[in-house]
């Protein structure tokens, strides 16, 4: 049976005006009857062009056909075939420009929820079968070392030890998960959640050893020559946050969203009982427009802030930030100043974030990025008086690992270079995520850390 | 042996203590100048806090540390046996000693604990190495004994004259410039203060300095940016191009600013964990 609405089931959402006061879930997720409900609309079309537009292919409308009939566990095993974090990914993937931006519903209404649909079921395997206990699966002998518990050490753990082999991960912080964690927010991805999937790994053998810096504690070669593993990868994230070298941006109230976030997030400032330190501003400027910023502007109201403003040089259709996450901090009271370009942080006589001092933009002809240029309007500057700013500018990638593993080769971007099986130019060592492509999403590292287990797998079982 | 489990525990004054920690895989390759970040126990913050020493084979590192904020109070809970939740590192640059035949290190106050790894071991590298120490009275005077067994020469200093000669380190050092030693290097560890004057001192003289820095940090790996100071008018993380720069390039007045970042938030932490748990972690 085919639902012909042209709407999608709307997610059931904590109201605005609550939700920016608290860290719960912003959205609910559907019930059963919704779920169902979707799932009708699916056209289960020939040419399935959600599939091609997911980075790790997952079989959208065979899982989604399950939902419909209503077994759910037999859809989430169908994802799993693919995806080795659902509950994640249904909730932090950019959905509208992956699978649900090929849906042909979309030409004349709105795709199928497809990330809604893989959340639901994920959840609700989670709530019926999550206590399982889980086997560990038997050792084929061969041992392979993950740099990184991020998304892509996650899922390249997880589909390597499901093929047998014993997995170490090395984390840097004292919490497995990487941006998972310490980037994205409590409220768009509960950490029980993330903790689940840990616990799911270390249950089948994987080893998470945790306060451990690669490349400083211990070397990729060493791990590999004194460490008996045959194959490395590395999926460390995008790592030194950028700053936009102009004046003002060392007074007192100017730091990066991933300072504000990890505080925030994997730091637990927002809870009393936590001793982070974290600067409760009453108004905020959040420079940039990706994920991430929004990630900071929607905190940054949690925290009790008044007034927060999201600064971006180009246009609101040009933001890069997912459609839903623009949508709820707007909701949310998150004011946007778009067009505007800051050139100065200006300070108190105690070295104190003051204001912010813009200039106006307008877009002139595409550029490299296929997006209108912004271009400065002369004398338009003017001051936003704030008493924090957040800069949410991107990640220059961090060298550590290129620096202390011998002869391994970069890439033109000057992350680690690899081929299209993830390998890199040293024998036995793959890398995937940020650390590769610079800073990216969630999923594709995902899609990263699963080539690189094909990759690694590849290579053993030839050896 | 437990991980991050307290070997040692030896109080040097009123508030100065002496800690050894099983922490192996930061032992193995801990070199002199480095520094790791700590947790006390989940609810703790991240703090970074330079080694004082490590000890490969018993798989442990020396932190020396004053309790004077929230953190170090707690360590101060901790009794041999106990563990700490986190230990990371070792993190940041190593010191470098190649090339150098005479150095002075100027230590102020607690950074004499985070001088006394580096003296040591750049005597231990072959360098002849000068020491002043200096400290505000004699009560606060710690190390003296291991100082003396560890470099050619140990001069201490307090600033009321009550213990050594009564001078600044600043003054100590042009003293012994003045009377002919030639240093290839000057060192200082301390706060930011006198790490300025004493790199000025250098300047003066046409010598090189090297200051040993602290800044607010969470990861240790590049991540955050907190720790953020502008070296010679760029930005430098002191996590991973640290914590160690050239005296002469560092914005010293940037730094001192940025170091009160959470100062105020910190006054009241102190009081917390003194008045309402007697510096206890509250745990339910």
């Amino acid at each position: 049976m085919i639902n012909l609405v042209r709407k999608q089931n709307p997610m059931p959402e904590q109201a605005p005006d609550v939700r920016n006061k608290n860290f719960l879930e912003v959205a609910e997720g559907y019930t059963e009857e919704m779920a169902i409900n979707e799932a009708m609309r699916c056209l289960n079309c020939r040419k399935k062009p959600c599939v091609s537009g997911c980075p790790v292919n997952i079989k959208i409308p065979d899982f989604i056909a399950k939902v419909a009939e209503g077994d759910f566990e037999a859809a989430y095993n169908i994802i799993s075939e693919d995806s080795s974090l659902p509950a994640v990914c249904g909730r932090v993937c950019p959905q509208e420009n992956q699978c649900q931006g090929q849906c042909v519903h979309g030409k004349k209404g709105e795709p199928v929820a497809i990330g809604r649909l893989e959340r639901f079921v994920a959840d609700w395997h989670a709530a019926n079968f999550g206590d399982a206990e889980i086997q560990p699966v038997e050792s084929n002998g061969h041992k392979v070392a993950i740099i990184g518990a991020g998304p892509a050490g996650l899922a390249c753990a997880g589909d390597l030890v499901n093929k047998g082999y014993e997995v170490t991960v090395y984390e840097a912080l004292h919490k497995s998960g990487g941006v998972l964690v310490y980037g994205i927010p409590q409220f768009r991805l509960p950490k029980e959640i993330v903790a689940a999937e840990v616990a799911k790994l270390e249950a089948k053998g994987v080893k998470f050893v945790t306060d451990a810096v690669v490349g400083r504690a211990i070397t990729v070669d060493e791990l590999m020559k004194e460490e008996g593993f045959e194959s490395v990868f590395i999926g460390t994230g995008a790592g030194l946050p950028s700053f936009m070298n102009i004046p003002g941006e060392n007074y007192i109230g100017v730091c990066s969203a991933n300072e504000y976030l990890t505080r925030i997030n994997l730091m637990k400032a927002y809870l009393p009982e936590y001793d982070t330190p974290i600067q409760h501003a009453d108004r905020i400027a959040i420079v940039g427009g990706g994920n991430v910023a929004m990630d900071a502007a929607r905190c940054a109201k949690r925290m009790g802030a008044s007034e927060v403003y999201v600064i971006y040089r180009r246009s609101l259709e040009e933001l890069p930030a997912r459609a839903e996450e623009v949508h709820h901090a707007m909701e949310e009271g998150v004011e946007f100043k778009v067009l505007n370009n800051p050139v100065q942080i200006l300070g108190d006589e105690n070295g104190n974030v003051r204001a912010i001092e813009c200039i106006k933009m307008e877009l002139g002809e595409p550029d490299a990025s296929g997006r209108r240029r912004p271009i400065p309007v002369e004398g338009s500057n003017f001051e936003i008086p704030v008493d924090m700013v957040i800069m949410s500018i991107g990640t220059k990638l961090n060298t550590l690992i290129l620096d202390t593993t011998d002869k391994l080769e970069a890439n033109a971007k000057g992350g680690i270079g690899t081929d299209a099986a993830a390998a890199t130019n040293r024998e036995g060592i793959f890398a995937g995520g940020d650390a590769v492509t610079g800073a990216a999403t969630v999923i594709k590292a995902m899609g990263a850390g699963k080539t690189a287990a094909k990759g690694i797998d590849d290579y053993l079982s030839n050896k | 042996m437990k991980r991050f489990e307290v070997t040692y525990k030896r109080r040097l004054n009123d508030n100065m203590v002496w800690l050894k920690i099983y922490a192996p895989l930061v032992a193995r390759k801990a070199r002199p100048g480095q520094f790791i970040i700590l947790r006390t126990d989940e609810y703790g913050e991240r703090i970074p806090l330079t080694m004082a020493g490590h000890n490969e084979e018993d798989g442990t590192i020396d932190l020396i540390y004053a309790a004077v904020g929230r953190t170090t109070m707690l360590m101060d809970q901790l009794e041999v046996g106990d563990c700490f939740a986190d230990i990371v590192g070792p993190l940041g640059k190593a010191t470098e000693m190649d090339g150098l035949k005479k150095v002075c290190v100027v230590g102020g106050g607690t950074g004499n604990a985070l001088a006394y790894p580096l003296a040591t071991g750049m005597h231990d590298h072959g360098i002849e190495v000068d020491m002043i120490e200096g400290f505000r009275t004699k009560d606060l005077v710690i190390l003296e004994d291991e100082f003396r067994e560890g470099v050619d020469n140990l001069y201490v200093v307090t600033d009321d004259g009550t213990y050594g000669e009564k001078m600044f380190t600043t003054a100590k050092l042009e003293q012994l410039i003045q009377e002919g030693n030639k240093y290839d290097e000057i060192v200082a560890v301390g706060p930011p203060i006198m790490m300025k004057f004493v790199c000025e001192i250098a300047a003066k003289y046409d010598i090189p300095s090297v200051a040993s820095l602290t800044a607010y940090m969470i990861d240790g790996t590049g991540m955050c940016g907190g720790c953020r100071c502008k070296i010679g008018g760029e930005d430098k993380f002191v996590c991973v191009d640290g914590p160690e720069f050239d005296g002469a390039l560092v914005d010293w007045d940037d730094l001192i600013k940025r170091s009160n970042y959470y100062k105020d938030q910190e006054a009241e932490d102190r009081a917390h964990v003194c008045r309402l748990t007697g510096g206890v972690r509250y745990n339910d």
